[in-house]
């Protein structure tokens, strides 16, 4: 019977803090999203932010984008023959990767590496008591730390996503025409024939959500960092986990509120 | 002048300030000493708003801190931190002109550059340092641009944590001297936290020395050799034995 109100107790204790950790982050959030409209604004940090989480990330997405459009196409190919149904190929490579891939995938690839840089990044200003610093200093650490980085990621991912749907279809393409014996023509022509403005569009909507995830999760977790070297490699693991998950739950309720009957 | 009455702060279950009261005049030089972990930093966040006490009322000028205009009661202070807590990615002059070149104390960027050298002069380093990052320049020199970022902006109160920690005591006196001499050229009150007692004889005008989360005794520098007080006596001599409890 002891054992049972040990679990109890356990399971009642991790969903209180769960749900507290919910309510500190939607609090955080709508601080982050209420500083937009008070000034000042620190275009600098924006701007710098713009390069780190925008350009800088382009290439792994870019090369992320390229590999799974040349892979879709292979896996679309082999499981089209079965049904002599080898055309779709440019078709469903382009609303694959549009819609769901694109911005998923390149939503993954940005919170591994722009979450974690944001949280070693704030969370060792903050055990160094940089954070403080810039309070004595009287500037507003979400004003200069996490607004500039949250509002960047927020637009650039939606861009990255978009140059990662091109390369995506490119690297369908070069398989398709190299390795599957399509015309080049007609694999365009198929592309753009059945794609729909929706379907890029969606998922840039859904890129701007999951760059909005990965920098309030970097910034989050960095600014309540634990003490010296464990806590900011607690805080950088925790933000990577967190955005990743969030990224692939906010995914499902995106698709089921874009594309659901 | 800086007041607090009857502070209390507790972080869970560890009690660290107990009822503080203390009181630091305008244009003197207090030091707080104590051993490690009795609540000096806290106090000292307490006063600039960094940390908020659970009960007790701090003021400044009458005024209490939490109410009123943040950013004009923030550019009354300046603050040299324990490791520097110099930012990492600004080369040392913007670190030095930091309130400078953003809100309400902004000027003109050539101007704040011309201030910052000027600053990093009066405190030893030559402009040739100025374009250097923070991580280039060795711990004495962090402390340095620390300091002239602390009085960059000219502020009525400065306060130093711990300001020669992890400096070799060569070093320790450059900087104890040059603290002295900065308070009283600025005419400014400061407040500053340590336990090294070569720093408070340097330093301070006044000593409160806080233990068990209250100032157990406060009075001039020149009355803490004969102050009677078995706590600061141990304190003081660095001596094992004695009311504090010392875990060998």
């Amino acid at each position: 019977m002891n054992w049972i109100l040990h679990l109890l107790a356990a399971l009642g204790r991790n969903v209180l803090s769960a749900l507290a950790m919910i309510g500190r982050v939607t609090l955080f959030a709508t601080d982050t999203v209420s500083h937009l409209f008070r000034p000042p604004f620190y275009a600098r940090e924006f701007g710098h932010a713009l390069i780190q989480i925008g350009w800088l990330s382009l290439p792994v997405v870019g090369m992320t984008a390229l590999f799974t459009g040349g892979a879709l196409a292979l896996q679309i190919y082999a499981g089209g023959s079965r049904f002599n149904a080898e055309t779709v190929v440019p078709s469903i490579v382009a609303i694959g990767l549009t819609r769901e891939l694109g911005p998923v995938l390149g939503g993954l690839m940005v919170a591994a590496r722009v979450a974690s840089s944001i949280a070693a990044e704030i969370g060792t200003m903050k055990v160094t008591e940089q954070i403080d610093a810039l309070t004595t200093l009287s500037t507003n650490p979400m004003k200069y730390l996490t607004l500039p980085r949250v509002l960047a990621a927020t637009l650039a991912v939606p861009v990255l996503v978009g140059v990662g749907d091109v390369i995506g279809i490119m690297g369908g393409f070069l398989v398709g025409v190299g390795r599957l014996d399509f015309g080049a023509g007609t694999y365009l022509h198929n592309t753009i024939d059945f794609l729909e403005a929706w379907d890029v569009v969606s998922g840039l909507i859904k890129g701007a959500a999951f760059g909005f995830i990965v920098a309030l999760m970097g910034c989050y977790f960095g600014m309540h960092s634990g003490r010296g070297a464990q806590g900011v490699g607690r805080a950088t693991k925790a933000a990577v986990v967190a955005a990743s998950v969030l990224i692939l739950a906010s995914n499902y309720l995106l698709t089921e509120l874009f594309f659901s009957a | 002048m800086i007041e607090l009455k009857d502070v209390h702060k507790a972080f869970g279950n560890n009690r660290v300030l107990q009822g503080v009261n203390l009181k630091i005049e305008t244009g003197t030089s207090m030091v707080i000493i104590g051993g490690s972990g009795t609540g000096k930093s806290v106090a000292l966040k307490c006063i600039l708003g960094l940390i908020h006490p659970d009960s007790g009322e701090i003021t400044l000028d009458g005024k209490d801190v939490t109410k009123g205009d943040r950013d004009a009661f923030l550019a009354r202070f300046g603050m040299l931190f324990q490791g520097g807590a110099l930012f990492d990615s600004l080369p040392v002059w913007q670190n030095v002109a930091f309130r400078l070149l953003r809100g309400s104390l902004k000027r003109p960027k050539d101007e704040a550059r011309e201030i910052a050298i000027e600053k990093l002069r009066r405190v030893g380093l030559t402009p040739e340092q100025a374009d250097k990052f923070p991580a280039e320049l060795s711990g004495g020199m962090q402390k340095r641009v620390g300091l002239a970022r602390a009085i960059a902006a000219e502020p009525e109160i400065i306060f130093f944590d711990e300001p020669t920690t992890g400096l070799d005591p060569i070093m320790s006196g450059v900087i104890n001297d040059l603290i002295r001499e900065i308070v009283v050229e600025m005419g400014a009150t400061a407040m500053t936290i340590t336990h090294d007692m070569t720093s408070v004889r340097a330093i301070a005008d006044n000593v409160a020395m806080l233990h068990d989360g209250v100032i157990q005794w406060t009075g001039a520098v020149g009355d803490m050799d004969n102050s009677g007080d078995p706590y600061l006596d141990q304190f003081i001599h660095g001596r094992a034995e004695g009311p504090i409890e010392a875990v060998r």
